[in-house]
């Protein structure tokens, strides 16, 4: 073991150097692109109020496609803004809404009773704003070449989605589709693996229009086991568009190529678009016994000519904040949101159906009203 | 070899020798010849998924590849648009990268001093004990450990960059000290005695002859550990949040990284574009995001990596 | 005082790790104390009517599952590259080639995530196809392949891809260690290169293989990301390999659920994740044990 050291050449000054220059050529270099939008000089609309300041907020994951457009439709009004939205889930939205973490947030389901009581606690006087926002179509999507629709009565879907129907083939759904040419392959059942309000919606539906095929508790979790599972939307539908005969729900945007159910209300089959959802939406009665600002829906699932499986995610806030610029950041912010270009902007991005005349205009007076107080 | 053997059988016995020993024993020839074989398979069948990996991320990433995917966030950017970029996601890697590299060089160098130099008894056997486990320990342990900590000081849902700097350092600090632990065992017994003989206080010869003698060594140890840990997905996605903005300020607000990024890309999947695939809407425009994401942080690992080892092979002392 | 602050540097790191399992157990309390039924209610995937144990079993097992399936695959291959490095390899070439395996360490998690649901799944799936097929009767590869290659079998091959450096890296240095007196020994008594290898290198080698194996299973049980985005995860006992939503990892588990889990079911998360901890620490403790009781293979003396 005999060893010769000669001390290290390495010159130590040199590697911070060389390491606090890269950081830095990196530094100068990057930028927000609005920053370059913004230097060509231009504002496109004159009458944007320029607010600013930071905004958070806080919810439910579906709405996080709508909300990337709303907000990126809103800074671009406000440039000196910042919207944040946090998709940690409609339970963490609430409670973070409830706790005041969050001055606004999304939930695909409307607030409970307890849940109310602990926003308005939160919210003092204004009390707490509450609408459906954001209307999405879930779609049930399926993978067989050559096969674009298939009709299908709410009994089949659950059937299909309890492990009761395993064949393509099977009389069930031949009978409602005489014209198409089912192939023999298995059915592969592909649900969302985490929890969702698609899935709880998805759920409902079944509960609601099938009572007798789905005896499974509604939950975000799925229920029965056994079945194909990714993760998000995005792996669901990829899930299905890799192994033929495979069928899911998914939110009716991000299907993609694959064949979609025309689903059973009443004696009809209504296929899937953003209008025949929309419709459903507009036509289901709002819940009775809250206050004003309250915009709640009953969904109506059998209303004839209309798309029944929808997600109807909600956007709450607060009517007082306790600061000036808070208040109008929501105002600005919730006022875009339900703005017929905020609901398109949405339709484009996140395949949404827009809102209706009539709950907007149920819902302005309650946003224009919010105030620091 | 009895004395009292006869000479024929001696003769015998050299010829039964040299026949075993000259003449080929299929059997085993082939099974020599076998084994090399698979042991030679075995190296290329661990080759197969590092240069497939390297070919994709390459081939996919490249695409992707623009000054403004390296200079733009992606602020304002949603469904398919095709500009923007990952400078947001860069600059959370760096900075929260370089925190946890604040944190934990100092203390993982000083331990790995106290170890070499000081360390006797119960206390250095289980501190080199603990460490080792502490390599074991799970990345998203760490992450979970980083959010609990700071959850009870500054209460639920808080999601800083920091936080994650503090599960990275977790990681990184057991790495920092094995490393620089065999760099201080390198350097000879020789020149600590010298500089003793020469009345120099101990301290002052750790910190002006050993380390300065293993400095190179020590650097690429850092930078290994950098490597380790820029990678790391699932203690970030469980502390630092997501932003799609540019932030740089470790303790205030949501940062994004690389990994993650590439992580939500790749969840994002398929984008709607109402008028069909066009210059301002790419439908799959998120996974070439990832790929092009990937390729950024493989390069930067691979360069980490890349200058540790030269480092220590240009500027290491010789020893011989 | 340069000694103290070394020293407070060692007992730090002694804190750090008691605080990590201090403060898990802290945020795990909750979930460990609460009754099924408040678990039930605050946790979604939470069956009815089970305990805290009931629910964490069938995770352990597919942690279990998935680490031992990566072993098995890795094991073997990661003893003949560090043959072949130690004792096949042109002399010049073995360290490239030790930086060549070592890379395989470096490239983030997420990315091999990202390779094994692009790449290894769709080149796979015909061979779990065919393994179904004809070996279906075997109960590892029974049930229905995975349409996707969402699979335990294509986690397994990532995760045994990820593990194999490190397995790879300590046998060689085991190996290295080998007495030449040993093998110079085996040659003049006219043994082929092979069995070389197997009287004298590998039984000396045998106890730190076994250790960098268990280093190897430590690895894999806590390894996330290539889990979460490969495997369709299911709850279940099972140990069809191929089939989907079968099994699912701790790890995975906890990254999946925890951005969006609030209240109870964060506290939940937390103690499984300190099952996992418990776990691979005792799966580590248990392979430095073995390491230590041979201090002689340590690379630098």
């Amino acid at each position: 073991m005999e060893r010769h050291v000669k001390l290290s050449r390495f010159p130590r000054a040199g590697s911070v150097v060389a390491v606090g220059a890269l950081a830095l050529t990196l530094a100068a270099c990057g930028s927000d692109p609005e920053a370059d939008t913004g230097s060509g000089g231009s504002t496109d609309s004159g009458e944007t109020s320029s607010l600013s300041g930071e905004l958070s907020g806080g919810g439910a994951s579906s709405q996080e496609a709508a909300m990337e457009a709303w907000r990126a439709g809103f800074q671009t009004a406000n440039p000196d803004a910042t919207v944040n939205y946090d998709p940690v889930g409609s339970g963490g939205g609430r409670t973070g809404f409830g706790d005041g973490s969050y001055a606004f947030a999304g939930s695909d389901a409307a607030l409970e009773d307890d849940e109310m009581a602990a926003a308005e606690a939160q919210c003092g006087e204004g009390g707490v704003i509450e609408f459906p926002g954001y209307v999405s179509p879930v779609a049930v999507a399926f993978n067989l070449p050559g096969i674009d629709t298939l009709n299908m009565k709410p009994d089949v879907i659950a059937g299909i989605f309890t492990g009761e129907i395993t064949a393509w083939d099977d009389e069930a759904i031949a009978a409602d589709n005489p014209d198409a040419d089912l192939p023999s392959t298995d059915i592969t059942v592909v649900h969302r693996s985490d929890e969702s309000g698609t899935t709880e919606n998805f759920q409902e539906y079944l509960a609601a229009a099938a009572p007798d095929a789905w005896t499974y508790d509604v939950s975000g979790v799925w229920p029965v086991k056994g079945f194909e599972s990714a993760q998000g939307t995005s792996g669901v539908v990829s899930a299905v568009e890799a192994g033929e005969g495979s069928i899911t729900y998914a939110d009716a945007s991000q299907v993609g190529q694959l064949g979609t159910v025309a689903v059973g209300v009443g004696d009809e089959f209504v296929p899937y678009s953003a209008e025949a959802a929309a419709e459903v939406v507009a036509q289901s009665p709002r819940t009775e016994g809250t206050a004003d600002s309250v915009y709640s829906i009953d969904l109506k699932r059998d209303l004839p000519g209309t798309y029944p499986i929808v997600l109807v995610s909600y956007s709450l806030a607060c009517g007082t904040y306790a600061d000036e610029s808070t208040a109008e950041l929501v105002k600005g912010f919730m006022t875009y949101l339900v703005s017929e270009e905020g609901q398109q902007a949405a339709a484009d991005t996140a395949g949404s159906a827009p809102l209706s005349a009539d709950i907007r205009e149920a819902v302005l007076p309650s946003i224009e009203a919010i105030s620091a107080g | 070899m009895s004395a009292t053997a006869p000479a024929t059988d001696t003769a015998e016995s050299t010829a039964r020798t040299r026949a075993l020993l000259t003449t080929p024993d299929t059997r085993r020839r082939r099974t020599d010849r076998t084994m090399q074989v698979l042991i030679w398979a075995a190296f290329v069948l661990a080759m197969t998924p590092l240069v497939s990996l390297v070919w994709t991320v390459l081939s996919n990433g490249a695409a992707r590849m623009s000054m403004d995917f390296l200079t733009l966030s992606m602020r304002n950017i949603f469904g398919g648009d095709p500009s923007g970029g990952i400078y947001h996601a860069i600059m959370g890697t760096l900075v929260i990268t370089g925190v946890a590299a604040l944190i934990s060089v100092p203390v993982g160098i000083l331990t790995a001093i106290y170890l070499v130099e000081y360390g006797k008894g119960a206390l250095a056997r289980a501190v080199t004990f603990f460490i080792d486990v502490m390599t074991g320990i799970p990345s998203i342990v760490a992450g979970l450990f980083a959010i609990s900590l700071f959850t009870l000081i500054l209460g639920p849902a808080v999601r800083m960059g920091i936080i994650g700097a503090v599960a990275l350092s977790v990681l990184m600090i057991p790495v920092v000290v094995r490393s620089c632990e065999e760099m201080l065992k390198l350097v000879p017994n020789d020149l600590r005695e010298a500089s003793y003989a020469l009345g120099v206080p101990k301290w002052l010869t750790i910190v002006k002859v050993v380390l300065r003698t293993s400095v190179a060594g020590l650097t690429t140890g850092v930078l290994l550990a950098v490597a380790r840990v820029i990678g790391e997905t699932a203690p970030l996605l469980v502390t630092v949040g997501v932003t799609d903005s540019i932030n740089v300020n470790p303790t205030d607000g949501r940062m994004m990284t690389l990994p993650v990024f590439i992580y939500r890309q790749y969840m994002q999947g398929t984008a709607t574009c109402p008028g069909g695939e066009s210059a301002t809407c790419v439908p799959d425009i998120a996974m070439q995001s990832a790929w092009g994401a990937a390729l950024v942080l493989i390069v930067m690992v691979l360069a980490l990596n890349l200058v540790g080892r030269l480092v220590n092979r240009w500027f290491a002392p010789t020893l011989r | 005082m340069f000694r103290w602050i070394a020293v407070g540097a060692g007992v730090l790191i002694l804190a750090v790790l008691a605080a990590v399992a201090l403060f898990l157990l802290q945020q795990a309390w909750p979930a460990l104390t609460a009754g099924s039924d408040e678990l039930a209610a605050a946790v979604p995937r939470f069956p009815e009517g089970t305990s805290f144990l009931g629910f964490v079993g069938p995770l352990v097992f597919g942690t279990l599952l998935a680490a031992a399936l990566a072993l098995g695959l890795a094991t073997p291959v990661a003893m003949g590259i560090a043959l072949f490095i130690s004792h096949y390899a042109p002399r010049r070439l073995a360290q490239v080639l030790g930086y060549l395996v070592d890379l395989l360490a470096a490239v983030p998690s997420v990315i091999y995530g990202l390779w094994g649901i692009s790449v290894l799944g769709p080149a796979a799936l015909p061979l779990w196809e065919w393994l179904n097929r004809y070996l279906g009767w075997f109960p590892l590869f029974a049930g229905d392949v995975s349409s996707a290659s969402r699979a335990m079998a294509t986690v397994a091959v990532v995760l045994a891809v990820m593990i194999l450096p490190i397995i790879t890296a300590v046998s060689r240095e085991v190996f290295l260690q080998t007495p030449k007196l040993h093998e110079e020994a085996a040659l003049a008594l006219g043994a082929t290169r092979w069995e070389v290898v197997r009287t004298a290198v590998l039984p000396f080698g045998r106890s730190g293989v076994i250790s960098a194996a268990m280093l190897g299973l430590g690895r894999a049980l806590g390894e996330t990301m290539a889990v979460l985005m490969i495997l369709s995860p299911g709850f279940l006992y099972s140990f069809k390999i191929l089939a989907g939503a079968q099994q699912q990892t701790i790890a995975a588990y906890i990254a999946a659920d925890f951005p969006e889990a609030s209240g109870l079911a964060v506290n939940m998360l937390i103690a499984t994740g300190l099952v996992l901890f418990v776990i691979t620490l005792a799966v580590n403790m248990l392979a430095r044990g073995i390491v230590a009781r041979r201090k002689d293979f340590s690379g630098a003396n």
